[in-house]
């Protein structure tokens, strides 16, 4: 058993040398608390709901988040809306189908299959509109970034005036937590910019941390499950091993031999 | 291949055995000698075997929903995380499961290192090995290259760039590789198609990783030959079965945990972006697992050296059964050979971290001191000690902890050494 609690701790020591490397950022973003961490880890339904209406009344304007689907706001695990609610969502966007029996492009409201309708046509359009920056894709953002879900929430609280002496050019804003400071996007979020329907006060603060939360659904829509699999997967794997253990004991008891 | 003959009880069992002699085979397998001895560092075996054929059973499901198209590979991905039944799971599994299976074949290394696993008679098993470690590397590697995200592109590219480090046909040789003249669809579909491969020839090398470690039997911690079948061993099944099942399972625990709550702390956050040939990432780090090498690479100032220093990094693990002089197999009874081991271990380590720091300054000062003492390890000590280490003495037989067995005797200090 001693070299095992050995091997346990050079395993340990690996994986915390590699964390540690991956995870050199300088930077001290700003926390909170974040209900989906941890080994029960859920989201806050609400905080969701009112992440989606951030996202959609303010970001949806610049960034697309083309990897999710209207049907998807109503899955188990997510925003959970209900179906006539995403159906109402889904029909205020216009997307283009076809070609029809006449061979012509038409438009018509979205269905819960639709893929969230895109705000440009494509990149260079994107960029176009947002003085040569690409507003970045928001279906795995959270994943795409260095300090994940602290990082995004950060930013969106990180405008600051720039540092006596420091001259930013035309549409360049100055940003704590973004990498060199530099970042093309205005301050999105300013206190009482949307109006929450639940009554919840729509603070910056408050904000950021909906529409953060509500990235990460949109980057992990299997969080839930994973986290509930997880915990069951573990537990069964404790107790096989725990019988295993004991049977390894009683047949090597025939044996002179430590085990 | 078995000691004794097996005969099969029933009468088609017999018909067949003497046409195919599976069941011969299987009683082998069975009944092999294993010295009893065996700690649990000699258990990763069994679980690297575990980690292939996850590896292969979860990555023949990804394959059935991955496009391998340079314009839908990262949508496929996506596809497989949102919409797959499970797709989620089995692709965190594949991801996470090349790490565990990386750990684990360092783990299996390391304990060939401390134990002399490598030495006489037991050469060829360790060289395969090397081959299959080299061919683990390059199906993850092509692996990590197929969600075709910005580590994928741009890893590619710097990896598949040092073969125009070669003189005169190098260039050539890189616009092979990738079927153009930069890494694209070309370059994603042979990668596919390799990772595909790869695995195949990897369990093919694994049988006769086996076939040829069944020969001499396990080498053990005391590092003796055991008389086979004695006191000294116990057959195959049930001990070593239910030790390595009790041992996968603990290993299956720490799997588990990354999967299902850290599933992506391994991997890089720019693979989340898809590719991009027009912008660059500010790091270009390769998987953990291949730091070490990667940092070796970087400390040479020149390209082709560089190269050249890194492959020779890993086949200069294949010569380790004739730099090694020494005539005593396990660290357990050389002083001397025990705390260079351990500074060898702190060195590929600092090498890891350093591989994943910038190449500059005190990281690129540490990786080349590091680098130059990785080779002066395998080429200079290693060689010198088994003429200069005075070992202790070794015992005759694994049950009788009776002296004598060094062929060092006359030299050897009398001192109780810590056998188990």
């Amino acid at each position: 058993m001693k070299n095992f609690i050995k091997l346990f701790s050079i395993a340990i020591l690996i994986c915390s040398t590699t964390v540690q490397a991956n995870s050199a950022e300088t930077a001290k973003f700003l926390k909170t608390d974040w209900s989906f961490k941890g080994l029960f880890g859920k989201f806050d339904r609400g905080s969701l709901q009112r992440g989606y209406q951030v996202y959609t009344e303010v970001c949806s304007s610049c960034h697309s988040m083309k990897y999710l689907s209207y049907r998807n706001l109503a899955e188990k695990g997510g925003p959970e809306f209900s179906e006539a609610e995403v159906k109402a969502i889904a029909s205020s966007f216009e997307v283009m189908d076809g070609p029809n029996a006449d061979g012509e492009m038409f438009t018509r409201p979205a269905k819960l299959s639709d893929k969230f309708v895109m705000p440009y046509e494509n990149v260079k359009a994107a960029e176009a509109a947002n003085g040569g920056a690409y507003p970045p894709d928001m279906s795995v953002l959270v994943k795409a970034r260095g300090g994940g879900v602290d990082y995004i929430y950060s930013l969106l609280q990180g405008y600051e005036d720039p540092p006596s002496g420091e001259i930013l050019d035309e549409g360049v804003h100055y940003n704590k937590f973004m990498y060199g400071n530099k970042i093309k996007m205005a301050a999105p979020l300013s206190d009482g910019l949307v109006e929450y329907g639940d009554g919840t006060e729509a603070s910056v603060e408050q904000m950021s941390k909906d529409v953060t939360t509500f990235l990460m659904w949109a980057a992990e829509p299997h969080l839930e499950s994973r986290h509930q699999m997880g915990f069951k997967a573990i537990i069964y794997l404790i107790i096989l091993t725990t019988l295993v253990y004991f049977s390894m004991k009683r047949i090597w008891s025939r044996v002179e031999s430590e085990v | 291949m078995s000691d004794h003959e097996y005969t099969p009880k029933s009468k088609f069992g017999k018909w067949f055995n003497d046409r195919l002699p599976l069941l011969s085979l299987a009683s082998h397998l069975t009944d092999y000698p294993t010295p009893k001895n065996l700690n649990y560092w000699w258990t990763f075996g069994g679980i690297l075997t575990f980690c292939l054929i996850t590896q292969i059973v979860t990555g023949l499901t990804l394959a059935m929903h991955y496009i391998a198209h340079a314009d839908m590979a990262f949508e496929s991905v996506e596809h497989i995380m949102r919409d797959v039944n499970y797709g989620w799971l089995i692709r965190y599994i594949h991801a996470n499961g090349a790490s565990m299976f990386f750990l684990a074949v360092y783990i299996h290394i390391f304990r060939s290192l401390f134990y002399g696993s490598y030495k006489s008679p037991r050469e060829i098993i360790w060289i395969i090995g090397i081959i299959i470690y080299l061919l683990m590397m390059a199906a993850a590697f092509m692996g990590y290259v197929l969600p075709w995200g910005q580590m994928s592109f741009w890893g590619a590219t710097v990896i598949t760039n040092l073969f125009s480090a070669i003189p005169l046909v190098g260039e050539g040789i890189v616009t092979w590789l990738w079927g153009g003249y930069s890494v694209d669809n070309p370059t994603l579909t042979r990668f596919f198609t390799l990772h595909y491969l790869i695995p195949f020839l990897i369990l093919g090398l694994v049988v006769l990783h086996i076939w040829a470690l069944h020969v001499p039997g396990n080498n053990n911690p005391v590092g003796i030959d055991v008389k086979k079948p004695s006191k000294d061993t116990v057959p195959f099944h049930p001990y070593i079965v239910i030790k390595d099942g009790f041992a996968l399972l603990m290993f299956m625990i720490v799997f588990a945990f990354f999967v299902f709550y850290t599933p992506n702390i391994l991997g890089h956050a720019d693979n989340y972006i898809e590719a991009n040939p027009l912008v660059t990432p500010a790091h270009i780090v390769p998987e953990w697992y291949l730091l070490p090498f990667y940092a070796i690479l970087r400390s040479v100032p020149d390209k082709l050296l560089g190269v050249v220093a890194m492959l020779s990094a890993i086949l200069i693990l294949a010569a380790l059964p004739w730099l090694d002089t020494s005539k005593i197999r396990s660290a357990v009874f050389r002083p001397l050979y025990k705390q260079f081991y351990w500074i060898l271990v702190a060195d590929v380590l600092i090498l890891g971290y350093v591989g994943a720091m910038p190449a500059e300054g005190l990281y690129l000062l540490i990786a080349r001191v590091a680098t130059a003492y990785y080779f002066l390890h395998f080429l200079l000590i290693l060689p010198l000690l088994g003429f200069k280490e005075k070992t202790l003495p070794v015992p005759l037989s694994i049950t009788d902890p009776v002296l004598g067995g060094s062929p060092n005797l006359a030299t050897a200090k009398n001192k109780e050494s810590s056998v188990k």
